[in-house]
């Protein structure tokens, strides 16, 4: 087991700068999640971890050791990949046994290794078969089993739920949730699902255009996004925006536009300062939004249009026009609306998030 | 309640006997689809196989339909001489420039499977043995093993290996004549494995190679456990094929040594043209010909088994 140390790194392609100097530290035991939209670099980074990818500049250390130079054999990692990469030629057993072999363990060992790992992921029962004649999901079992009978220092996860069906998905993802309690081996795992990273990652890091955009524990993340990207991306359905003025009248801050015009919570207009007379984006996730009645004051709340109501059962999902901009508001299920319906939603001045509207920074 | 006649618009419903449709039976249509193809293969495979049958067991010459003999001509063949050495020629030669095409043709398409600057125009133009007409290769090849003025022994002369006009006597010795057609077979043969086996080997996904790197495998290793057994399907229907192609190769022999010499190189097909329409004992050239049959066929079932067999690995 062992800490990781990203510094500073870049991956540049003849003429294309996929990763434009990354740092991150994960410490030992720690399960990071790198998440963001496909060609984020979150996987070129994993790769350039894994030895799979030179790296242009920087340095990448496992424990304290650069390994910048080592081949991927000789870093002590392992990597579960997005379409499993099970050797099909080979038995489940021999897939398992691979690294293990190639290492020279003796035979008694490997046995001990590989059915205490199938023990452990219940495919105990497949050990004789040939990857194709199993399913998603166990295969995508093995590919984890081949990954931990070598005790690595560093687990590396590509995507490695993406080709599984939604049901499956949630069921692996609880899976190796509790490998990683069990094992307690440093993690990195990307993927582009921000549920997924919500829920596994002890902490989060969300990518872009090659950037890291925010390094947190989840909820730091859903609760204080650092910019106007990582606010959208984590939480679904994602949080609204709307672009306004922000102005003062008798001493009270309001971000206002045609449709709204929202008072600021004293805390956030504190800082609003430099801001006074320029736009800002206003931003309220969909949970902060609530079917007003008579004594919501006038300036939290607003009016909007039914466009398309979203059964869920638990919840209501509201697709709405408030003004020329589409916005989504989750409310009880007890609520009954048609479409084109005009109603009048009311802030939870709690969830109000504020960004700047050219840099994009919180606020 | 009265029932009034509803008027059924035209052609709704039409009862009644179906009108007959004969192509409509997946049988008869079978059928007809496969009739230009069996008149093809009967008309230029089975028939000539089974005349060349009929005309191996007479004693037909050019000029005399012949009697029929039964098996004289294989007996004779079997204490002939030529034949015996035409047999071992014919394996020696399938055997050694199928291992040599195979093992060229595996490191070409290795290398040619990586990435690097003009890929495309690389892997055309290996390619190029391939296209050249076989006659005009062969006779550009007789040209450069000539002893006294061609371009291989000057090579040799110049790098020191051979001195002035003790040259190697490429095609007049019988073993260097031998050793001279399985040169230009392999040159002529390789693109073939090269292409098959790149295109093989690009089924093969690089994460499994990856995934066998980060799992400690060497890159011999790699190709030992992940990439050879993966491209043994590959590989055995290409080794059929080239068997079955070199096997009953005729082009490269006829033109660069006919036989000789001394029927040093003669294979089968060579012979059997020789027999038959060179000295005109056209029974005998056909009992030859046909002599290749059940070993040509023996060959090919056992690969065509050993393929089904790695195929439901």
């Amino acid at each position: 087991m062992s800490s990781v140390t990203i510094r500073q790194v870049h991956k540049r392609y003849d003429d294309f700068h996929a990763v434009k100097g990354v740092s991150l530290e994960i410490k030992d035991k720690e399960f990071v999640v790198l998440v963001g939209p496909s060609g984020c670099g979150k996987t070129t980074t994993l790769r350039m971890v894994a030895g799979l990818e030179t790296i242009s500049e920087g340095d990448i250390m496992i424990g304290n050791k650069v390994v910048n130079q080592l081949p991927p054999m000789d870093r002590d990692i392992a990597m579960v990949f997005q379409n499993y990469a099970l050797y099909p030629h080979m038995t489940v057993y021999d897939n398992m046994a691979f690294g293990l072999k190639m290492r020279k363990f003796d035979k008694a060992e490997i046995a001990k290794r590989v059915n205490n790992a199938a023990d452990i992921l219940d495919i105990k029962d497949h050990l004789g078969r040939k990857p194709r004649m199993l399913s998603g999901g166990q295969r995508q079992r093995v590919a984890l089993g081949r990954a931990i009978v070598r005790n690595p220092q560093v687990f590396l996860f590509d995507e490695p739920l993406s080709n599984l069906d939604a049901k499956l998905r949630v069921q692996m993802r609880v899976e190796i949730k509790k490998l990683h309690q069990r094992l307690a081996t440093t993690s990195i795992y990307v993927t582009h699902d921000q549920v997924e990273a919500m829920t596994l990652g002890d902490r989060v890091v969300v990518m872009k255009d090659g950037l890291i955009q925010q390094v947190g524990e989840p909820l730091e993340l859903y609760n204080n996004p650092a910019n106007k990207y990582v606010a959208g991306f984590i939480g679904s359905p994602a949080m609204n925006f709307a672009d306004t003025m922000i102005e003062e009248a008798g001493g009270v801050v309001y971000a206002a536009n045609p449709t709204m015009r929202i008072r600021v919570p004293e805390q956030i207009a504190a800082r609003m300062g430099p801001h006074k007379d320029k736009p800002a984006t206003l931003g309220i996730r969909p949970e902060d939004l609530r079917m007003a009645n008579g004594a919501d004051p006038e300036d939290l709340s607003f009016d909007a249009v039914v466009e398309v109501a979203e059964q869920l059962g638990s919840e209501i999902i509201l697709d709405l026009k408030a003004g020329g901009s589409a916005m989504v508001a989750s409310v009880e299920p007890t609520v009954r609306v048609k479409p084109q319906q005009k109603i009048r939603l009311a802030i939870n001045p709690a969830g109000l998030r504020f960004f700047d509207a050219t840099t994009e920074a919180a606020i | 309640m009265a029932t009034t006649a509803i008027p059924v618009p035209d052609g709704t419903i039409i009862v009644g006997k179906p009108k007959w449709r004969p192509l409509e039976s997946e049988g008869n249509l079978a059928m007809l689809l496969l009739l230009p193809t069996v008149a093809l293969l009967g008309m230029f495979i089975a028939y000539p196989f089974v005349r060349g049958i009929l005309l191996a067991v007479t004693n037909s010459k050019v000029g005399q339909i012949g009697d029929f003999v039964g098996f004289e001509n294989f007996a004779r063949l079997l204490k002939d001489p030529i034949f015996h050495a035409v047999v071992y020629n014919t394996f020696l030669y399938t055997f050694v420039t199928t291992i040599f095409k195979l093992i060229l043709g595996l490191w070409l398409a290795l290398l040619l499977n990586r990435d690097f600057k003009f890929k495309a125009f690389t892997r055309a133009f290996i390619l190029l043995p391939f296209i050249v007409p076989t006659v005009l290769a062969c006779f550009a090849w007789k040209w450069m093993f000539d002893p006294t003025f061609a371009v291989l022994n000057w090579m040799l002369f110049k790098l020191g290996i051979v001195a002035a006009g003790a040259g190697v006597n490429w095609l007049g010795d019988g073993d260097m004549a031998m050793l001279s057609i399985m040169i230009v077979n392999i040159w002529r043969g390789v693109p073939f494995f090269a292409i098959s086996l790149m295109a093989g080997l690009q089924t093969i996904s690089p994460d499994l190679g990856e995934a066998a790197a980060i799992d400690g495998a060497k890159p011999w290793q790699r190709f030992w456990y992940i990439t050879w057994p993966l491209l043994m399907p590959v590989t055995m229907v290409v080794v059929l094929f080239s068997v079955i192609q070199t096997f009953s190769d005729f082009q490269i022999v006829y033109v660069m040594t006919g036989g000789g010499p001394a029927n040093a190189t003669h294979l089968f097909a060579t012979y059997a043209y020789q027999l038959g329409v060179g000295t005109g004992l056209l029974s005998q050239g056909a009992a030859v010909s046909l002599a290749m049959f059940p070993l040509l066929f023996g060959i090919v079932i056992f690969q065509l088994m050993y393929i089904r067999r790695v195929e439901t690995r």
